[in-house]
């Protein structure tokens, strides 16, 4: 067990790396440029600053060669004089952002008005949280119930039901449906917001009520698309436990197939149910990334669009690289579940 | 791990309800892909974002069969472009008269109307348009000399209902109405009956009088649009394109798109999760690490930071994502040929010391065959999603219209708010009915090989 555990620490963390070194790969070379405008930008707003260097040059040249100077210094001290391939300046910025530190944001920034990129996302995820998380957790339970009900009347209306709308949502894009949602509820029938950011100040007293109040509109689409899956994917474990011995030794032992369904068998088919609740919710707090731009709710999927459309680079490697910390971290614990539940694995055989 | 043969999960698919709803599907998205590429034009899809090539068309149009189910008919947009021509010659006098009949059995007034052509002729021909109403009477509406020439030159031309020359021409036949025509729109004076501000429905008669003294002159080509709010199978959107050839190109580009990709991965993914169960040990150990890596990337932001930096183009976007792709296939291959290893027959093939190549080629991967399609089927709709999703997000390859990329102009335009339906409704029916037709023939085979699901 130790070793396994050991094993998957290490497969994750060279994951996590591996990750980081191709997000700031492939954004680098326009990161350099961002960062050299930026100096050359500081240096020349701070002479303006300073009407006293600016008075000192008796030429234009003078004055463009003092900038030169003076930009090429700084790039240097901050080592970006180095192509941005090196191994020295990939492997800073990998260390930097390891220890949470991604710098500042080049346009976006946060509600209260910093351009922290940590500030930012810490913002946002909460959110984020707030909708996905407790729609995947509301899906996970109706799902759960819902699949073992049609897993304990085989071949009823209520398993092809379930079974015909878990195919058929699944196939539907959620954020198409979203589309569809907005279009019915918030503008035909004008009952919930179209957007789903809340117009009052985060301070305010009742910005708790008007999140909650905007946010119902994607609960609804998101839980409507998600559970049908989720119930088809616990009938199909329930459906093969319900065929063991045990079971049907319950039976002719007269105990309730009720009794049976919820507790015998529904206990039996954990492993795998919380094993994919695990990755279910690790999914959701990267957010859907789309669901969120068609209901504009601000939070960690939104905020990756919007770094991506204006090529916020700091943000974009900051919020890939908790997607990936958080995606792991639950990739982690479901392994571990699977492995304390399945007793293979747990006696230390080959995972 | 079954050991069914191709003939018995013929058999059994064909016996399966949805598998057989599923391949029918299919087929119509099929033939609906090569009727597209056959009968329409190459170009048209290719001028997809050229606005220049839509300008005939109006705006936002809701689609003609709405009509059917209301009372109320909104007026359809028309393109005529086909004139009855006559030629009248009286001496000195040249008469060219082009007519056009507009059916107009509508409830609503036209938005406008806009007559486009382009007159050979020398000197200064007269040029006369009027329009003769269900009614009987006849509205003069332009009345003007082209501009002189002394050689024989060609002319182009437009004349817009909101032209002024047509306001006043009218203005001095507002006798034949009951009502004050000054505040109305030309449209709302032509096409309305004399008693009332109300549509007269019945059949116009637009006819172009060209007279030219010694000279003959003539119209090479002309149309005139009749603008109206109803126009296709499909509607039009806000940048007038007609919406039935956007969605009828989609069907071909996503089912290249999902095929391409699917087909791919699993063969990428079979290929390397048996090679790996084969091999055993350390081989199996690195592969399978690396597999667990691309596992742990987060697909969607990668996809978005690839498409962003590297390129957008849709054959592009398919290779990326295939990477991501193979690898659920790769773990459930390897641990399907780790069994199929310890077979009789494969160790024996071992033993006599056949090639490891052969040995996967000819004794295993056919035992997963199954499987592959299956998983085939299964994959695709999650490829025509993601691609979907890529182009709403604007990172999709805007030169080719697919149903992702016409609802991200849906979403650009604010369709939802103005309550364009016909603009959201279709694109999304199409992905999930593609989506669905595959599902059915994934499940179908599911059922086939994993028969514990069936009871």
């Amino acid at each position: 067990m130790k070793k396994y555990v050991a094993t998957r620490v290490a497969t994750m963390f060279g994951v996590l790396l591996i990750t980081l070194l191709i997000t700031v790969i492939l954004v680098g070379s326009n990161m350099d440029t961002i960062l050299k405008q930026g100096v050359v930008f500081q240096v020349r707003s701070e002479i303006i600053e300073n009407p006293a260097i600016a008075e000192s040059f008796s030429s234009v040249k003078e004055f463009e060669a003092f900038i030169d100077k003076q930009t090429d210094e700084r790039i240097k001290n901050l080592g970006l004089d180095e192509p941005w391939h090196s191994p020295q300046r990939i492997g800073f910025t990998m260390y930097k952002i390891i220890l949470l530190d991604f710098g500042q944001a080049t346009f976006l920034t946060s509600d209260v008005g910093s351009s922290d990129v940590k500030d930012i996302i810490f913002e946002k995820l909460p959110r984020t949280i707030l909708l996905f998380t407790s729609a995947t957790i509301i899906i996970s339970i109706i799902g759960i119930f819902v699949g073992a009900l049609s897993a304990s009347k085989i071949g009823s209306t209520i398993d092809r039901i379930t079974s015909s709308f878990a195919i058929i949502s699944s196939s539907f894009p959620v954020w198409w449906i979203g589309m569809l949602m907005i279009f019915l509820f918030a503008f035909t029938y004008q009952i919930f917001p179209a957007r789903a950011t809340p117009d009052i100040p985060s301070s305010s007293p009742e910005y708790l009520g008007a999140l909650l109040y905007h946010m119902t509109l994607p609960l609804i689409t998101i839980v409507m698309i998600g559970f049908g899956s989720w119930a088809y994917l616990v009938r199909n474990f329930m459906v093969g436990i319900m065929q063991e011995d045990f079971i049907v030794a319950k039976k002719t032992m007269g105990v309730k197939q009720n009794r049976i369904t919820y507790i015998h068998a529904l206990k039996n088919a954990a492993p795998p149910i919380i094993t994919i609740l695990a990755l279910s919710l690790s999914g959701s707090l990267g957010g859907a990334i789309i669901t969120e731009a068609v209901f504009d709710w601000p939070g960690m999927g939104r905020l990756y669009f919007e770094a991506i459309s204006v090529m916020d680079l700091p943000v974009i490697i900051g919020a890939t690289y908790i997607l990936t910390v958080f995606f792991l971290v639950s990739i982690f614990i479901a392994d571990l579940l699977y492995g304390y539940f399945d007793p293979r694995i747990r006696s230390g055989a080959n995972p | 791990m079954s050991s069914v043969t191709p003939n018995e999960i013929k058999k059994e698919f064909l016996k399966s309800k949805i598998g057989i709803a599923g391949i029918a599907i299919l087929t119509i998205l099929i033939s609906i892909s090569i009727i597209t590429t056959i009968t329409i034009p190459v170009e048209t899809f290719q001028e997809w974002n050229n606005p220049g090539s839509w300008i005939t068309y109006p705006k936002t149009a809701i689609p003609i069969w709405v009509n059917l189910f209301l009372i109320d008919k909104i007026p359809e947009h028309k393109i005529l472009t086909e004139p009855k021509i006559a030629t009248v010659s009286n001496d000195e006098i040249n008469l060219s008269s082009y007519q056009f009949n507009v059916n107009f059995n509508y409830d609503e007034f036209p938005n406008d109307f806009i007559y486009s052509y382009s007159a050979e002729y020398a000197n200064s021909p007269l040029f006369q348009m009027s329009v003769i109403r269900p009614d009987g009477i006849k509205l003069e509406l332009v009345s003007t000399s082209l501009p002189h020439s002394n050689l024989k030159i060609i002319h182009e031309d437009r004349v817009f209902s909101t032209d002024a020359m047509i306001k006043k021409e009218l203005t001095l036949q507002s006798e034949k109405f009951e009502f004050k025509i000054n505040e109305l729109s030309s449209e709302g004076i032509i096409f309305s009956k004399t008693e009332i501000n109300q549509p007269l429905k019945g059949n116009y008669i637009f006819s172009i009088d060209l007279y030219g003294v010694n000279d003959e002159s003539k119209i090479v080509e002309s149309n005139l649009i009749i603008g109206g709010k109803a126009f296709g199978i499909m509607g039009t959107d806000e940048l007038r394109r007609d919406l039935a050839i956007g969605l009828l190109w989609g069907t071909p580009l996503a089912l290249f798109i999902g095929l391409v990709v699917s087909i791919a991965s699993v063969v990428m993914g079979l290929m390397y999760g048996v090679y790996a169960g084969f091999k055993g040990k350390k081989t199996d150990e690195t592969l399978m690490r690396f597999n667990d890596v691309i596992y742990a990337l987060p697909a969607l932001p990668f996809l978005i930071i690839l498409s962003v930096t590297i390129s957008n183009s849709i054959f592009v976007m398919v290779g990326f994502l295939m990477i991501f792709g193979w690898v659920g296939i790769a773990k459930v291959a390897r641990s399907m040929s780790l069994q199929i290893k310890t077979r009789g027959y494969v160790e024996a093939a071992t033993m006599m010391g056949q090639k490891d190549s052969k040995i996967i080629l000819k004794h295993i991967l056919p035992q997963l065959l199954p499987y592959a399609f299956a998983s085939v089927a299964i994959s695709v709709p999650a490829a025509i999603t993601t691609e979907a999703g890529l182009s709403f997000l604007g990172l999709g390859d805007p030169s080719f219209p697919t149903w992702g990329q016409i609802l991200h102009d849906a979403n650009t335009f604010g369709a939802a708010a103005r309550g364009l339906w016909w603009w959201i409704v279709p694109p999304g029916i199409m992905i999930a009915i593609t989506g669905l037709a595959f599902v059915f023939i994934g499940n179908a085979l599911d059922a086939i090989i994993n028969p514990k699901l069936k009871r």
